[in-house]
């Protein structure tokens, strides 16, 4: 293992035993050999269920998995109990079969080799494989310090190695979540209310008079509860507003849809403002109460005019008047979404920013059908020693962007590429559970990052096209057949649920608690692990939490009384919300102190050239990612993407609904493989859209390899947000390219 | 007795969980399914009408694959609901051509298959399994002789209508419009 020659490699392993074995489990499906009912139900009479939640999103809806008692899984279906679902799991989680059943999964670790020069994985025994990374790790640290080893994490398996990396020295962590998604709206919410919007997000869509949704499409994106909540708004005949270029399942559900021109919606969000300061129609009383630095406000927005706006965002200044007025005339019960996946053109806090201040000016922030208080529960730490302090973090990696509020993977993965006056070089990474290769923008300089590193041990289930450029792969048992961490909801009311293990690991796979254990072991921190087994973690922990392993195999979720007081604020008592001035800050002083605008401001962004297109993209509601698109349920309801081109496009280009195209990017970088179009009037002409998360380019996923394009792979061009270090992914322009740009190249 | 499926499409956001939860709870093979969502779009951009709606067997009164069985697999039991007993099929497929919403396919096992509203669940007092696990709760099942419940309400008081109503198969699932 020398460095600078990780090449990629299509887990091509070398020996059978754990490939031979082709699921049966799998083939349940296709064999239902007798004929002599109508149907072949699954007869849950003799099915075992066993509490679970779902982690084929990160929603973490609480779920029975129903098994036969011979490893197979009949279903999982919702549990009634669980505000994240509440009895109904979304096509995903009912398709968690498909990620046990998949018999594409990674089955036994395996090893980096090289055989006559060609570099090759084999496969190895636990022991083997566990002592290598133990040995590696331990010479990382000798050699650099336990600093320089990054965990790189997404989902449950991230809390194992989390435990496990403190305790070895190293904080260097970080996860696409923050700076690839949600990150802009936590500072920026952090900055207005004092709180993380978080997630669950606290929206009381289900009692509100008015959604807003901008640029966010629930209905596509799966999130459980926002999606039923949605559905129950729309059953109480809220107003649904949406912007969005493109048609969204939300669009098409919304009174008003604002097909806004791309990059330009701050400007409609100012002049949001403008209507409602100067139409005075904002909540005068809330925001006497409540708000530092309406003046300023006022002020600020007196010019941004719905005629000013109009000129940006292409939107009539009356559709913009009309819409102020529908959220003003629905408040306090309205709510302007602050989205999920928020990372867009760099200046995305300060957009959330003006999200958050009209949230503020509609008195929508702890109000019934606004933002609800949220509440949640502590899970106690199982009695551990305390973590060493390291020398530096993800913190001091991310310096550069004061506001970062947790690690940033594209920060540590700049650190990971060797430089002369490197202040915190990072030489080895653990990956778990996130598929960098298909989250991370800017390929180029991930595969630099890539090449250097010293160590890349990568977990997960699936041969996801991280695991490539692995030095160590450990193959992870999926949810359903581990016990893992206990679930805290953070909710209208507190709640628990717990995961225990419905059937043993299939293959060679193990849960992630007993591999970071394993690793801890070697690396000798015995005092971090004073237990045999993680089942005996959660039994102590549901017992600190007074309830017990017997009571939640039975009822799997467990509701708690709140405990910070009433879900709306208290009109009658002052609330000291969690900002320098202790009140919502439409002026923000610690923006003003860093160099940044203490209000936002609208800055016009670069546009496509002639013959280009800005790339959008987003979400099926049937796929997580590039997670999910290998599962055989679900690749079943969608196999690949396909690009939505606008038909006076398509008229000039010559495209055909169905037709095969590439996308070559304005760096020149050429889609490797090609996607169908799908000629739409549901996407502006300006732009196209795909789902993200497919073009899977490793040959062993044998159901999504090659299957549509990868359009992380057409984001060359970033631009970072200053303020908390995100990285805006919707600045980049392609173009169409109609032959085969491969066909003198063998791939 | 006559169950009828109301689907909601101002709220179907498409997301074939209905079809998903089909294929599992009835064992219907990778590749085929019961039922499935289409997508309608209408208008130019920006004046779009988009329909999302989950599609199935409708149950018909006036069943064509019914009267054109031969060997009486395709028949009617109580509720109206259209059932195939698989070991009296011969496979001849003419009630796959015979329906007009396409809701018939060949089970690799040799007989046809299609939705059964979930009958075994029915007799267990259960909902359909899509019904059961639709996230938008735009799906509903009842008796439609029964004036009071929630499918002859949502018929009396909401604008809805059917599938291929000129085949003249008087079909049992409605949409609200």
């Amino acid at each position: 293992m020398t460095t600078s020659r990780r090449k990629f490699i299509k887990i091509s392993a070398l020996g059978v035993g754990g490939l031979a074995t082709a699921s049966a489990a799998y083939n349940m499906f296709g064999t239902t050999s007798f004929l002599n009912t109508f149907s072949a139900p699954n007869n849950s009479k003799a099915l075992k269920r066993t509490a679970t939640y779902c982690e084929v999103c990160f929603w973490k809806c609480a779920a029975w998995a129903y098994s036969d008692g011979e490893g197979h899984i009949q279903k999982i279906i919702g549990n009634d109990d669980d505000p994240h679902c509440n009895g109904r799991l979304c096509p995903r989680g009912t398709g968690g079969v498909g990620m046990y059943n998949d018999e594409d999964r990674l089955k036994t670790p395996l090893i980096r080799t090289t055989i006559n020069g060609e570099q090759t994985f084999r496969e190895a025994s636990w022991d083997e494989a566990l002592n290598v990374v133990a040995s590696k790790l331990k010479t990382i640290k000798d050699n650099h310090g336990a600093e320089s080893i990054a965990l790189l994490k997404h989902g449950c398996p991230g809390w194992h190695f989390e435990h496990l990396f403190r305790a070895f020295g190293s904080d260097t962590t970080a996860e696409p979540a923050f700076a690839q998604c949600r990150g802009p709206r936590e500072t920026a919410f952090a900055l207005t209310f004092g709180s993380w919007v978080g997630s669950p997000e606290p929206t009381d869509i289900r009692d509100t008079k008015c959604l807003v949704l901008i640029g966010s499409h629930i209905g596509e994106n799966m999130h459980n509860s926002q999606v039923q909540e949605m559905s129950d708004a729309i059953d109480n005949g809220a107003t649904i507003i949406t912007v969005d270029p493109r048609f969204s399942t939300a669009a098409s559900k919304s009174q008003h849809w604002l097909a806004i021109k791309p990059a330009t919606d701050i400007a409609l969000l100012l002049s949001w403002m403008h209507v409602l300061i100067e139409e005075e129609l904002y909540d005068k009383a809330y925001v006497e109460k409540y708000v530092y630095g309406f003046d300023e406000l006022k002020a600020h927005v007196r010019e941004f005019t719905p005629e000013w706006a109009y000129g940006i965002t292409t939107i009539k200044p009356e559709e913009i008047r009309k819409t102020a007025r529908a959220m003003a005339h629905a408040a306090p019960a309205v709510i302007v979404h602050p989205g999920r996946h928020v990372v867009w053109y760099g200046d995305d806090t300060q957009r959330e920013r003006a999200i958050a201040i009209l949230n503020g000016l509609l008195g929508s922030w702890g109000r019934r059908g606004g933002f609800y208080l949220k509440d949640s529960i502590a899970i106690p730490d199982f009695p551990h020693p305390e973590y060493p302090k390291p020398k530096w973090d993800w913190r001091d990696i991310g310096e550069n962007y004061p506001l970062a509020q947790m690690g940033l993977t594209n920060e540590i993965i700049k650190a990971s590429i060797p430089s002369e006056n490197a202040k915190y070089p990072v030489k080895a990474w653990m990956v778990a559970g996130t598929n960098l290769i298909k989250s991370i923008p800017d390929t180029i300089q991930l595969q630099k990052a890539l090449e250097a590193l010293e160590f890349l041990v990568v977990v997960d289930t699936m041969p996801m096209d991280i695991t490539g450029y692995a030095d160590v792969i450990l193959p992870e048992c999926t949810y359903l057949e581990r016990t893992d961490i206990v679930r805290s909801a953070t909710n209208r009311e507190p709640s628990i649920a717990v995961r225990f293990a419905a059937v043993p690991p299939k293959y060679q796979t193990k849960p992630g608690a007993w591999i970071a254990k394993e690793i801890g072991m070697r690396l000798g921190l015995e005092a971090y692990y004073q237990y045999d087994d993680f089942d005996e973690v959660v039994n102590w922990q549901l017992k600190e939490m007074g309830t017990s392993r017997e009571e939640m195999e039975k009822i799997g979720v467990k509701k708690y009384p709140r405990q910070s007081g009433s879900l709306y604020l208290n009109e009658d008592e002052v609330h000291h919300f969690g900002t320098a001035s202790g009140k919502i800050e439409f002026y923000s002083h610690e923006l003003k102190d860093l160099g940044f605008d203490p209000m936002p401001k609208y800055t016009p962004h670069p546009e496509p050239p002639q013959g280009f297109y800005r790339l959008n993209y987003g979400r099926s509601p049937m796929h997580t990612f590039s997670r999910t698109s290998n599962n055989p349920n679900l690749t079943d309801l969608k196999k690949e993407n396909d690009l939505w081109v606008n038909p006076k496009v398509a008229r000039i280009i010559g495209l055909k609904t169905g037709q095969r195209v590439w996308l070559k990017n304005q760096d020149d970088i050429i889609s490797t493989f090609s996607i169908k179009v799908r000629v739409t009037e549901r996407v502006r002409w300006d732009s196209v859209y795909m789902v993200h998360g497919f073009g899977n380019d490793n040959k062993k996923l044998t159901r999504s390899y090659g299957k549509g394009i990868d359009d992380t792979q057409m984001i060359s061009r970033v631009f970072t947000d200053p303020i908390m270090g995100g990285t805006g992914m919707r600045g980049n322009y392609v173009s169409i390219v109609t032959e085969n740009p491969h066909k003198n190249e063998a791939i | 007795m006559r169950y009828a499926m109301v689907i909601d499409t101002l709220k179907c956001v498409g997301c074939s969980d209905c079809v998903v939860a089909c294929q599992t709870e009835n064992n219907v093979p990778i590749g085929y399914c019961r039922d499935w969502i289409t997508e309608t779009v209408d208008g130019t951009y920006p004046n779009i009408v988009l329909e999302l709606k989950s599609e199935r067997c409708n149950h018909c009164d006036n069943a064509p694959c019914v009267r054109c069985c031969p060997t009486g697999a395709s028949h009617i039991v109580e509720g109206g609901i259209v059932l195939v007993t698989a070991n009296e099929c011969i496979g001849c497929g003419a009630c796959i051509e015979s329906c007009p919403y396409d809701a018939r396919y060949q089970h690799p096992d040799g007989y046809v298959d299609k939705c059964t509203f979930c009958h075994h669940r029915l007799q267990k007092g259960q909902l359909p399994a899509c019904v059961s696990v639709c996230p938008t709760k735009c799906m509903y099942f009842g008796d439609l002789d029964n004036p009071n419940s929630e499918v002859s309400q949502l018929l009396k008081n909401r604008k809805h209508k059917t599938l291929a109503p000129e085949a003249g198969t008087n079909p049992h699932v409605f949409y609200l419009i």
